[in-house]
């Protein structure tokens, strides 16, 4: 058999279940783009190479499954860093393809020459210069096997040009590497970790972005059940299991209920799913869950006492991890903390004001929650409006809430919506996002026009940078700098301008119906919802401190660290 | 012997003989790159790494890293970040490897 590196790639990404590309060419990858041309894959066409990677997250983040982008050298790799440093930080399976100069030219600051491997070491999960066509038999399945397999993450193959036109003989395709599985959970820990629940009397689940990707919801349902345990998510685990259940107490951290940090700062014993205890979900380290034992469970080893130190610490797949504990223990009544957890619930919960008007944060995200038959793919981008997202808006399923958690990318929003919608052509995706962000990446409207994809862009605009103007004003003594917009554009004549439909509600007699005719319109439509400029998201834990330490709404509970 | 082409230099001894000092020893896949991946992840946590052997071992498919480390209540964290690394294929601790730096030192004295 007889093929060029460009022509291994290309069959090697469909026999890995690439069925769509995101990317631009340029002068290091037109061998590969050349045969792309006669494959069964379909290239999109972003606008900017971070919108290409934005994009293969969409996919990646809806559908669980490793998607693949392309760039070329220089500034083709550069401009992919950040989408790349994003899917690191929140372990989504990409493999990114990126051309490069001919070997020969390498390290001699050749035209568009930039060190792609070096620059993508610390952001990735793995990387490979590949140095001739024949490697890329074993390095593609590679790199599709690190990509998926324990916890995801992205894998950056730089392929100079030279190599992509190099023949190569060979006498079979490699088949696609089996992704490797994790090891058992080990008995004895699984047995100290029954004991200690059962010696629990106030236990609190904590889940994070492992039981989105294990789709672990209904077990934890079912734990949570039988150890009358509360359940509490970072950003990521949002969907895991459905924001209504009664025992989900939504969104911890930064901008959790008063009830959520409470609760949890109550616990005498965490048992952690799947999350990393962050900085944004535990507040000051020290303090968090300051009378809990911890169970910690993740995939990734070196997560398992790398902030919090566990009594038990697991390194198993969550659905093992339960499957197993659920046989171990007895149901287990706590009347007293079921109570205790009513209580707070009751007496310190998010306050939500004017959820009926679709023209302030909370009630454009519920009314267009509302207005849906069908639950949508809900994107955000990053500042005030994500974290009004993540409070309010009622998730029903895992992988339904696309969110740049760990990098907190302004930008990620659209192109994340145009992958989302491409791998999921039969749902409706929603983008929130704000006038900062939506900025970042404006220019892959062209792609979402081209593409008609059904994204509906819900623009809360407040001419500002909402989540750096609550930081002025909270810990800067309200010396507001840079943080507004003096100039404003016009986003519905900018949307229109790039083919979309666009809808105001600030000129709108009856808003919500204006809302609901756009959300129903097929294809890219843009919302400009013109919220309150200076309204804060609360509560808010300020950066380092503890999270029972919030300011803001109608209960101040504070106490000293 | 033949003639040193270089000028006899004094290595820091009480560094190198310090055997609260951990020696770390990895045998990795033998590629450019591979003490990029490790020492970067050194690098940015400012975990300091004081001496380094590198040697490619058996067939030069793989070589074997020494690593003269501080004692750092990081240590074990940075050993679960090393052992993530594709290209790490072991890691252990090494319990007499300060020798193979005294001969190292001994050589650039000389």
């Amino acid at each position: 058999m007889k093929a060029t590196g460009a022509q291994i790639i290309t069959k090697l990404l469909e026999r890995h279940g690439i069925a769509m590309i995101p990317g631009i060419p340029g002068g290091a990858n037109l061998p590969l783009y050349d045969a792309l041309r006669a494959s069964s894959i379909r290239h999109i066409l972003a606008r900017h190479e971070q919108g290409g990677g934005f994009i293969a997250q969409g996919i990646a983040r809806s559908t669980g499954r490793t998607a693949a982008c392309l760039a070329t050298s220089g500034p083709g790799a550069t401009n992919l860093l950040t989408a790349i440093a994003d899917a690191k930080l929140d372990s989504i399976p990409i493999v990114a393809i990126t051309g490069q100069v001919p070997r020969a030219m390498i390290g001699t600051d050749a035209f568009q020459e930039i060190d792609t491997y070096g620059l993508t070491i610390p952001i990735t999960k793995h990387n490979y210069l590949v140095r001739s066509a024949a490697e890329l038999l074993e390095v593609i399945p590679d790199a599709f096997r690190i990509a998926a397999s324990g916890r995801p993450g992205p894998v950056v193959v730089d392929v100079p040009k030279d190599v992509q036109n190099e023949i190569v003989e060979f006498d079979k395709w490699p088949d696609p590497c089996p992704v490797t599985t994790p090891p058992p959970p080990d008995r004895e820990t699984l047995l100290a970790a029954a004991r200690l629940v059962a010696s629990a009397r106030k236990p609190v689940i904590l889940i994070g972005a492992g039981a989105v990707a294990t789709e672990a919801g209904e077990m934890i349902i079912k734990l949570a059940d039988k150890i009358e345990a509360p359940v509490a998510s970072t950003l990521l685990g949002l969907g895991a299991i459905p924001s209504t259940h009664p025992r989900m107490l939504g969104m911890m951290g930064m901008h959790g209920a008063p009830c959520t940090n409470i609760i949890i700062n109550e616990a005498d014993l965490v048992i952690a799913l799947g999350m990393r205890f962050d900085d944004r979900a535990t507040g000051k380290a020290d303090s968090f869950c300051p009378n809990a034992a911890i169970i910690h469970v993740d995939l990734d080893r070196s997560e398992l006492g790398k902030i919090k130190q566990p009594v038990v610490a697991l390194q198993a797949d969550l659905q093992d991890f339960l499957r197993e504990l659920l046989s171990l223990i007895d149901k287990q009544d706590r009347p007293g903390w079921r109570e205790r957890v009513e209580n707070l619930r009751s007496e310190f919960p998010l306050a939500m004001p004017d959820i009926d008007d679709p023209c302030q944060p909370y009630g454009c995200i519920v009314q267009t929650a509302n207005l849906l038959d069908e639950a949508p793919i809900v994107v955000t981008d990053v500042g005030q409006h994500q974290m009004w997202v993540a409070q309010a808006f009622p998730f029903s399923f895992p992988r339904q809430f696309l969110t740049s958690g760990g990098l907190g990318t302004m930008g990620f929003g659209l192109p994340a919506a145009i992958g989302a919608a491409l791998a999921n052509p039969q749902k409706t995706v929603v983008c929130f996002s704000g006038d900062g962000s939506l900025q970042m990446n404006i220019q892959e409207m062209a792609t979402a026009a081209e593409l008609g994809v059904n994204v509906k862009v819900i623009l809360m605009n407040n001419a500002h940078l909402g989540l750096v103007r609550q930081q002025q004003e909270l810990f800067y003594g309200a010396r507001f700098h840079a943080s507004r917009f003096e100039h404003q554009p016009d986003f519905i004549t900018i949307a229109r301008g790039f083919g979309w439909n666009a809808y105001n509600l600030e000129d709108s007699l009856s808003p919500l119906d204006t809302l609901a005719r756009a959300l129903h319109e097929p294809g890219p439509v843009l919302v400009n919802v013109p919220i309150p400029q200076t309204v804060n998201v609360l509560p808010m834990v300020p950066p380092g401190a503890p999270n029972i330490q919030m300011i803001g709404g109608n209960y101040h509970v504070t106490q000293n660290a | 012997m033949s003639p040193r082409m270089h000028e006899p230099i004094a290595p820091n001894e009480e560094i190198i003989r310090d055997t609260h000092r951990p020696v770390l020893r990895l045998v990795v896949r033998n590629h450019p790159g591979v003490m990029s991946h490790v020492c970067g992840l050194f690098a940015r946590r400012a975990f300091n790494v004081e001496a380094i052997l590198c040697l490619p071992i058996e067939d030069g498919q793989r070589s074997v890293i020494l690593l003269l480390v501080d004692e750092d209540e990081r240590l074990d964290q940075m050993i679960r970040q090393l052992e993530k690394l594709e290209d790490v294929l072991e890691i252990t601790r090494e319990e007499d490897g300060h020798e193979a730096f005294e001969v190292m030192a001994r050589y650039l004295a000389s």
